[in-house]
């Protein structure tokens, strides 16, 4: 199986650009130029990166953000996250087994400027997403000098990884376009502005007490001392803790959406998904467009927390999904091979004998965002004058983040002196588009005796009017005028398909009733966001109601595709004369649940000798940096221990790679568990790196011409048993 | 006040009071420790980078940590904890001809206390200290019998092993006061209660000062604080704690240290110059640069550890840089174990074991000539530099 994307319905396949050949172990292996080599190697199959040096687990991705430390691999003697690390031509990567080992590499050039430098700087914005772009543009605008770091190799944060379009308004968000498209319309409106430097591949690992914040920019440690700081540094996803939630192939729906729709790697062919809110729904979308199978979805809570027309979306096009349902377990050996899930009550707690099973070998995660403002809180203690924007300050949809920005941008600029107003409109379309979604209302679907008419199936208010504003005859309308209420068709309609075309929640049709005179059959007009190959060779499609639910049959009679229509495809299909009403879709794939799975991953490049993984089935691991299972938190809670520091001396939870940004919230919930209010317990103490960091990036080490490994930091005590190399130059893909 | 009496009270559950309270409930007293954190070793304890030598040139500290060295290392075999010891010795490499003076000069006084420490050369260093620069290498000192201890670990392991012996612990109160009748002792007030006890043990590190104005008090104790840090774990590689005694290019390092801890993560620190006084324990953004350079120039492989976290204590500084542990006399029935310098660590089980004989009556633990040096009464102004500090 290839692991990379030849087709995307919306995304290029880049032609050019070459590939480089790298090793992992002995295996050849070519990446795109530029790829980082996380998706390399998932490209190639490969998903164990190393082996954990407590217990020998297997280890891979988890975030694909730099966040945590789970990818950790040994490049040309140096030890890197691979999931920030591009592959370089003729690149060794060795798996860390065990500890790595540091090698007899002891030659170094030299060093460069003196270390204690330190560069003024008047805004400094940490992350270059939606809200740190909006608020570098207002910025900008107003002439003041602006540093904009990113830890990404381009700017737009995550929305550089969505492809659907976007709710909200037109005239304020750009609702309607595309989440990647509104990334490069930000990211080119900032390069246009003299005053703003955008710093890419630049992450900020701490904030100190002498008010720095320290940077790493092109290899080196560089201290900048801001007049004033912007923290939009985004979210984390939260985790969930079951037995087995340590197995590869389990990860966040965010680094799966950095695998398939930035580097247009596919890391599996059949996923399971737990989550329902927009993040997890929107991935189950994703993963469709990427060729992916959707096995299924499971949400605790009796329905989904996200956009409703983004559940129905998905369920339409034939992924099961699971309210009121939690994943109990996810088994195998050396990575995910099922996942068992059950329904649970009001609590939660799963009911016995509601298990299914489910032969998947991939997991995403999706059970909510938490703010990354450890640095904001920092700062703050220390006396800067530090602001927040976005999902560090709030947990919000992307438009929301704009106008946090760009709140936040005015705001700075009126704090240094400019005479510049932050238009009190702004913050209540900041509220709105904030605003949860409303309850669902009733299907109710009225036809009128035309000749052709759209069926709008929003029937949950959520901040959104993109179906007004393009409507030619002005005949759909949100009676109060808001953004937020749910639009109506009244009057005339040319069946222009327009409305069908721009809807973020792709919950609008048309129903052509003049198809058949006789009316035997109808027409229904359908948006569609995939390529051919999703649709049904025989021409015939299972149709869909609002819900998902199975109506009967339909014949593709043709497909319309302008390009005006961003890439938003018009499906004609002919239906039964009574099912007109009814059809809202149609599947892309069979939802028959629990097929066996056919092909799977290669575990290692080579077998590993090591202990064998073990995985309790009761006992799943919180801190996946250091090993620790539930079962030592909970010992030391029965033992006495309300502090979070007292828990890190004595079990090492949270001493890890990650900063216990992984495992405090979990550990936290066992706090819960175990009749502690986790509201009594001490939190420990949040000290500086963010990341982990070389030493000789400190100290401004310079290699010598040419440096390549030998030495360096290799393979650790589990090392490869030394094998014949079987495959050498044939086990190169393209 | 409670109905109970406490055969000793021990003030703060840190680097000395916490040994001090095992090693008086090992006598069979009826020991409380206070202390106004929440959980054990999480003031300055918690800092310290786990170096245990007893290889120094002052005479107490030389017989102070023996002893705990001595303790540290069959902690696993009495209390059946493992707390990270590890006996990879303590090598001072050694670039410049003062420098390696000095620690010749000391060696005989070294020997004679019974030390194992000697003199070897550059080949030895560079077998014990893998990859360390060998331009200007003269060799150093190597003294196989010292070791590294985890902080965190000796904490938690400690407060047990005293709860099993009856130990009892009270988090999250700070002492305000003190009660006392004919000229002792006769309870300790805190924020939530009073205990009723005949002996105090302050303990209180770099707290000791204002602790000992409510006993009427002159403690001279001023802290000051240094930074320290930690990589991600590598394999095993290097055996000795490492001591480059020279000051930095850069003008802002006395002198630095690191080794690698029984986890495998190199732990790392440097004498300022000049020094932080205060009390501010958040790190700045100079530490990691400085010091970077300063170990990627001894040993250049160490470029590729992953810096993992920084943190910054507080060296509880006497003005002769020399501890206090001793009986007051103006008081009945107060102890002091402060002013630990920096080495309250790896002098901790030491001092607990002198403090449990003080209390007991008995002699105190090391030489009388030691013991004089460390006395509360001595006279503070009449600083003599310590060789090897």
């Amino acid at each position: 199986m290839s692991g990379r994307l030849s087709r995307h319905p919306i995304l290029p396949i880049p032609s050019g650009g070459g590939t480089v050949g790298f090793r992992f172990g002995r295996k050849e292996l070519l990446a795109r130029r530029g790829e980082v080599i996380s998706s390399a190697l998932y490209a190639a199959g490969i998903r164990i990166f190393g082996r954990h040096h407590r217990d020998g687990r297997p280890q891979g991705i988890f975030c694909v953000n730099g966040q945590c430390s789970q990818c950790l691999v040994v490049a040309d003697g140096r030890p890197v996250k691979a999931c920030m690390t591009p592959v370089e031509e003729g690149m060794q990567v060795e798996p860390v087994l065990g500890r790595p080992r540091l090698g007899a590499h002891d030659t170094l050039a030299g060093f460069s400027e003196a270390t204690s430098g330190e560069r003024a700087v008047r805004v400094l914005v940490v992350g270059g997403g939606p809200a740190g772009i909006s608020a570098a543009i207002e910025l900008g605008r107003a002439g003041i000098d602006v540093v904009l770091i990113d830890d990404k190799p381009v700017l737009g944060g995550k929305l550089s990884l969505q492809t659907h379009t976007f709710f909200g308004s037109i005239a304020d968000c750009w609702a309607g376009t595309r989440g990647v498209d509104i990334g490069t319309l930000l990211a080119k409106q900032v390069a246009a502005l003299p005053s703003v430097k955008v710093w890419l591949d630049t992450p900020a690992v701490g904030v100190f007490s002498d008010k720095v914040v320290g940077v790493v920019h092109k290899g080196r440690f560089l201290r900048l001392r801001p007049e004033v700081l912007l923290v939009a540094a985004g979210a984390r996803e939260k985790v969930l803790t079951f037995p087995g939630c340590d197995l590869p192939g389990v990860y966040g729906a965010g680094a799966f959406q950095t695998l398939v729709n930035r580097d247009l790697v596919r890391p599996t062919k059949r996923l399971f998904i737990v989550g329902g809110g927009n993040v997890g729904l929107i991935g189950a979308y994703h993963a469709m467009q990427a060729g992916i199978e959707v096995v299924g979805l499971v949400e605790a809570l009796p329905r989904c927390g996200g956009y409703r027309v983004h559940e129905d979306k998905i369920r339409r096009l034939g992924v099961p999904v699971w309210t009121s349902h939690t994943v109990l377990r996810a088994e195998g050996r050396e990575g995910v091979e099922r996942v068992v899930v059950a329904r649970c009550d009001e609590r939660f707690r799963p009911v016995e004998g509601t298990e299914r099973e489910f032969m998947v070998d991939t997991l995403l995660v999706a059970v909510g965002l938490s703010s990354v403002n450890e640095v904001l809180a920092k700062a703050r203690s220390y006396g800067m004058r530090a602001y927040g924007a976005g999902d560090a300050e709030e947990i919000a949809e992307a438009s929301a983040a704009i106008f946090s920005g760009r709140i936040a941008g005015r705001t700075i600029a009126r704090d240094l002196g400019r005479k510049i107003e932050v238009p009190e409109r702004w913050s209540r379309t900041a509220a709105v588009l904030r605003s949860k979604p409303g309850p669902d209302e009733p299907d109710e679907i009225l036809e009128v005796e035309r000749p052709v008419q759209p069926i709008i199936r929003c029937w949950q208010a959520i901040p959104c009017n993109p179906c007004t504003q393009v409507c030619p005859l002005g005949s759909i309308t949100i009676p109060d005028g808001s953004i937020t209420s749910r639009p109506r068709f009244e009057g005339e309609c040319l069946g222009c398909g327009r409305c069908v075309t721009i809807c973020p929640g792709l919950a609008i049709t048309l129903v052509e009733r003049d198809h058949d005179p006789k009316r035997r059959t109808a027409v229904v007009v359908l948006p569609l966001e995939f390529d051919d190959a999703a649709l049904p060779a025989s021409g015939r499609a299972v149709t869909t109601g609002s819900r998902g639910e199975p109506v009967g049959q339909g014949r593709i009679l043709g497909i319309r595709d302008r390009a005006d229509q961003d890439r938003r495809r018009l499906v004609r299909v002919e239906v039964p004369w009574a099912d007109r009403l009814q059809v809202a879709g149609f599947q892309v794939q069979n939802p028959a649940e629990g097929k066996p799975l056919s092909a799977s991953h290669q575990a290692c490049p080579e077998p590993v000798e090591g202990p064998p993984a073990t995985s309790p089935s009761s006992d799943p691991i919180l801190c996946l940096c250091e090993g620790v299972r539930r079962s030592e938190v909970v010992a030391a809670i029965r033992e006495g221990v309300r502090d979070f520091n007292q828990l890190k001396a004595s079990i090492r939870c949270a001493l890890g790679g990650c900063n216990g940004k992984r495992c405090t919230e979990p550990i936290l919930q066992v706090f819960r568990q175990e009749g502690v209010d986790p509201k009594t317990v001490v939190r420990g103490t949040y000290r500086p790196l963010d990341l982990e960091v070389p030493l000789g990036v400190f100290a401004a080490a310079v290699e010598v011409e040419g440096f390549r490994s030998r030495g360096g930091l290799s393979a650790g005590k589990f090392a490869p048993r030394t094998q014949r190399n079987a495959k050498g130059a044939k086990g190169r893909r393209s | 006040m409670t109905g109970v009496a406490w055969d000793v009270v021990v003030v703060g559950a840190g680097s000395a009071g916490l040994p001090s309270a095992l090693a008086l409930a090992e006598r069979g007293m009826r020991v409380l420790v206070l202390e106004e954190l929440t959980a054990p070793g999480q003031g300055q304890h918690k800092a310290a980078i786990g170096g245990v030598r007893a290889t120094h040139s002052d005479p107490a500290k030389i017989l102070l940590c023996r002893d705990s060295l001595r303790i540290f290392g069959s902690w696993r075999e009495t209390n059946g904890d493992d707390i990270g010891w590890k006996m990879g010795g303590y090598c001072f490499p050694v670039y410049t001809d003062a420098i390696e003076r000095t620690l010749r000069g000391i060696l005989p006084a070294q020997k004679a206390a019974g030390l194992e420490i000697d003199w070897v050369g550059p080949e030895e260093i560079a077998r014990l200290v893998p990859g360390i620069a060998r331009e200007g290498l003269r060799g150093g000192t190597f003294s196989p019998g010292d070791g590294q201890v985890s902080p965190l670990l000796f904490a938690i392991s400690c407060e047990r092993a005293a709860k099993r012996r009856g130990v009892e612990f009270r988090y999250g109160e700070a002492v305000v006061g003190f009660e006392t009748a004919g000229g002792g002792v006769t309870a300790v007030r805190t924020t939530k209660e009073t205990y009723a006890t005949g002996h105090v043990v302050l303990a209180a590190g770099a707290h000791a000062r204002p602790v000992g104005r409510m006993l009427g008090l002159e403690i001279p104790v001023v802290p000051d604080a240094h930074e320290g840090g930690i990589t991600a774990p590598v394999e095993q590689f290097l055996g000795p704690l490492v001591v480059d005694l020279r000051p930095g290019p850069e003008g802002k390092t006395a002198n630095f240290y690191f080794g690698q801890n029984a986890e495998g993560q190199i732990i790392f620190c440097y004498t300022p110059k000049p020094l932080f006084v205060g009390e501010d324990r958040e790190s700045t953004s100079e530490f990691l640069p400085i010091l970077a350079r300063r170990m990627v120039s001894l040993i250049p492989r160490l470029r590729h550890l992953l810096v993992r976290r920084v943190w910054r204590g507080l060296y509880p500084m006497t003005p002769d840089g020399v501890i206090i542990v001793d009986r007051v006399r103006e008081v009945g029935g107060v102890t002091l174990a402060v002013g630990m310098c920096g080495q309250g660590f790896m002098l901790g089980p030491g001092v607990g074991r002198l403090v449990a004989a003080l209390i007991a009556g008995e002699p105190p633990t090391i030489s009388a000539e030691a013991f004089s040096a460390i006395s509360f009464y001595r006279s503070f102004g009449a600083a003599k530099t310590e060789a090897l500090k």
